[in-house]
C-alpha cells in the first residue's frame, strides 16, 4: 500500500527537489500577490521550504510541539480594540505567521493562499457553497472563504498541510488514494478537510448518513461513489 | 467588495458602543457572501466572537436559553435540544452544510437574508442592474416579472415577494422562542412572531430591531408535556439546498383528538410562516387525515402564487400534511 502511494505522489514531489528545500533558484521564488509582501524575507514563508522544514508528525501533534516557533507578543487589547487594525498573527498547522498591512477584506482563504502561502486549501466558488477551502479552526470544519482573516486571531487553523504529508499520509489521505477519491483533485483537499472532522463529529454509520455529513463538498467530477468508500473505510477501522 | 474598518467587541457595551454605520460580525456566513456581492457595504465591521453568548442552558423555569452566539452546531447537537426540542435540531441540520453550521450562530440564522437571486445580484442583469425594493427601496422587483420558482406565496406584496430563507426560524416560531436584545435604549424581548415583519411596502425593514440593537439571547418555553415535533423539509436536493416547503410542528394528541398544536412553515412565506389557521382548524378535532388536510387548506388559503411557483401551494399543503402525520403518530 505505502508503495502505491508513494508512486501515486510522485508528480507532487518531483515539483520539489530535495536541493531547493531552502534555497530556490530566483526565478522559482514564490510570488506574493499581495500588493503589500511578507515582512522580511526570513518570514517569506513558502510552501515548499514549509514543507520540507516541518516533519508531518508534529504537525499532527499540532500546535505545542513546535517548540522553536518564534514567541510572540500578545497583542494589547489597543490593538486589537483599534479600527481598521490590520496586523495581526496567525497560527497555522502550528506555526505561528505574523501579518502586518493586512487588508480587512481579506478572507481567511485568501490570506492562507496568498500571504502564507499554503495553497493546498482552494478556492472555489468563495461564497460558503461548495467546500472547496474547507480547513478547520480549533479543530471544527469551515469555509475559509466566509470569514475575515482578522476574525482568527488566536484561533489554531489546521490546512491540508497540516493534515499530512507524502510519505506520511492521514488515514483519510491514503484512503482516498486507495478509493480514487477524485479525479480532477481540485476539491479533494476541502473533501479530506470534512472528511477528517466528521471523524469526530456525531454522525451516524448509514451511507445516507454520511453522505448528508459530506454534502458541504461538492465535486465536479462526481467521485461520490469513491470518496464515500474512502469515508467509510477509514470510520469502520477508527 | 468595499473597504470597511474592523472592530473587535470584548463585551456587549462596547459592542453597543460603536456601532455608528457599523454591523456585528458573528459567523459572517451571510454578511461575507453578502459584502462580496456589495449588497451588503457596512462602514465599520464590530467582530463579536468574543462576546459571552455561546451558552445553551436551562432556565429555572424549564425552558431553555440559547446565546445568541451559539453556533448552529452546536444547539442542534446539544443534547436537551435533541430530547425536548427535536423540531430543532432537525430544522438546523436541514438547514445550510456542516461547514456553515459550524460558523453559523443562532442571533445571526435570525438575521438572515432571502436568497432572492435579484436581491443578491446588484450588478446583474438590465443596465442599471435588477431593481430590488428590499436592497435598494424604490427602484422595483426584478422578481415579480422574473424567474420566481424560488418564491414566496404567503405575505407578499406588490414591492417584494422574498422567501425567509431559515430553516431554524421555523422550528423557533412553532416553538414560540423568545428573543432578548439590547441596545442603546436598554433590553427588551421581542416574542418571535413579531421580530420577523412583512414586506408591504417597507421590505428593507426586515425585522423589529431597532438601530444599535443586538440579540443576545433567545428563550424557548418549557417544553410542551406529552407533546411530539417534527420538522420536515422538501427541496430540490436531498441537503443542502434551502426548502421549497417545510413545516414545522408541535403537537400533542390525547383520546385522538389534538389537544395542543403549534404550526410553522417555511420556504412559502416572506417570513417564518406560524400558521394560526392550521392550529384552529386541527385543535380539539379528530387527529387523522381528513383534519389534516382541512388544516392544509386553511394554512394555504390566502396564497398567491407567481408565475413560476404555483406548485409550491400543494406541496407546502402535502408538507404539512404528512409532517402532521409523523408528529401525531402514536407508536
Amino acid at each position: 500500500m505505502a508503495d502505491s502511494i508513494d508512486t501515486r505522489f510522485r508528480h507532487l514531489r518531483s515539483r520539489t527537489p530535495e536541493h531547493s528545500n531552502h534555497q530556490l533558484a530566483p526565478d522559482q521564488q514564490p510570488v506574493d500577490l499581495e500588493p503589500v509582501g511578507l515582512e522580511s524575507a526570513k518570514l517569506r514563508v513558502s510552501r515548499r521550504s514549509f514543507l520540507g522544514g516541518i516533519g508531518a508528525t508534529s504537525l499532527i501533534a499540532g500546535a505545542a510541539s513546535l517548540a522553536n516557533a518564534a514567541p510572540l507578543e500578545e497583542p494589547t487589547q489597543e490593538q486589537t480594540e483599534a479600527a481598521g487594525a490590520t496586523t495581526l498573527t496567525l497560527r497555522v498547522n502550528g506555526k505561528e505567521y505574523p501579518l502586518k498591512n493586512l487588508d480587512p477584506r481579506a478572507t481567511l482563504l485568501d490570506t492562507l493562499r496568498e500571504r502564507i502561502h499554503l495553497t493546498g486549501t482552494k478556492k472555489g466558488c468563495d461564497h460558503g457553497q461548495c467546500g472547496a477551502c474547507t480547513v478547520h479552526v480549533n479543530g471544527r470544519r469551515v469555509n475559509s472563504c466566509l470569514s475575515f482573516a482578522l476574525m482568527h486571531e488566536g484561533d489554531e487553523i489546521t490546512t491540508i498541510e497540516g493534515v499530512g504529508q507524502p510519505g506520511n499520509l492521514h488515514p483519510m489521505q491514503a484512503a482516498f488514494v486507495e478509493h480514487d477519491g477524485y479525479q480532477c483533485g481540485y476539491c479533494t483537499s476541502g473533501q479530506i478537510m470534512s472528511a477528517v472532522a466528521l471523524l469526530k463529529e456525531p454522525i451516524g454509520s448509514t451511507d445516507d448518513e454520511v453522505k448528508q455529513a459530506m454534502s458541504g463538498n461538492i465535486c465536479r467530477c462526481g467521485a461520490y461513489t469513491n470518496i464515500l468508500a474512502a469515508v467509510k473505510q477509514v470510520r469502520s477501522r477508527a | 467588495m468595499e473597504t470597511f474598518n474592523y472592530v473587535k467587541a470584548p463585551s456587549v457595551e462596547k459592542a453597543l458602543a460603536s456601532i455608528q454605520e457599523a454591523k456585528f460580525i458573528a459567523g459572517g456566513t451571510t454578511l461575507v457572501d453578502l459584502m462580496k456581492l456589495h449588497v451588503e457595504t457596512p462602514k465599520t465591521l464590530i467582530d463579536i466572537n468574543l462576546l459571552p453568548l455561546e451558552k445553551i442552558e436551562k432556565l429555572p423555569d424549564g425552558g431553555l436559553r440559547i446565546g445568541a452566539m451559539a453556533r448552529n452546531s452546536d444547539l442542534a447537537w446539544n443534547e436537551e435540544v435533541k430530547k425536548s426540542y427535536p423540531v430543532l435540531s432537525e430544522a438546523l441540520l436541514s438547514g445550510a452544510s456542516p461547514q456553515l453550521r459550524n460558523m453559523a450562530t443562532t442571533g445571526g440564522n435570525l438575521l438572515q437574508r432571502t436568497r432572492c437571486m435579484y436581491f443578491r445580484e446588484p450588478g446583474a442583469g438590465t443596465p442599471g442592474g435588477y431593481g430590488c425594493n428590499k436592497r435598494t427601496p424604490g427602484t422595483g422587483c426584478a422578481a415579480t416579472d422574473g424567474f420566481n420558482r424560488m418564491h414566496a406565496v404567503l405575505g407578499t406584496s406588490d414591492k417584494c415577494i422574498a422567501t425567509h430563507p431559515s430553516d431554524m426560524c421555523v422550528a423557533m416560531a412553532a416553538l414560540e422562542a423568545v428573543i432578548h436584545v439590547e441596545g442603546p435604549k436598554g433590553k427588551r424581548i421581542i416574542p418571535i412572531a413579531e421580530f420577523h415583519k412583512l414586506p408591504g411596502d417597507t421590505p428593507h425593514i426586515e425585522n423589529a430591531l431597532e438601530a444599535g440593537e443586538l440579540i443576545t439571547y433567545v428563550d424557548l418555553p418549557k417544553p410542551v408535556e406529552g407533546a411530539k415535533s417534527t420538522y420536515l423539509k422538501l427541496r430540490d436536493r436531498a441537503s443542502y439546498e434551502f426548502a421549497l416547503a417545510s413545516a414545522a410542528v408541535v403537537a400533542r394528541v390525547e383520546g385522538g383528538h389534538i389537544r395542543y398544536i403549534r404550526i410553522a412553515m417555511g420556504g412559502v412565506g416572506t417570513k417564518p410562516w406560524r400558521s394560526r389557521e392550521a392550529e384552529a382548524a386541527l385543535m380539539g378535532k379528530a387527529a387523522n387525515e381528513a383534519t389534516f388536510k382541512t388544516a392544509a387548506q386553511a394554512a394555504l388559503a390566502k396564497a398567491r402564487p407567481q408565475k413560476d411557483n404555483a406548485f409550491k401551494v400543494e406541496l407546502a399543503k402535502r408538507c404539512l400534511v404528512r409532517s402532521l402525520k409523523t408528529a401525531t403518530a402514536t407508536a
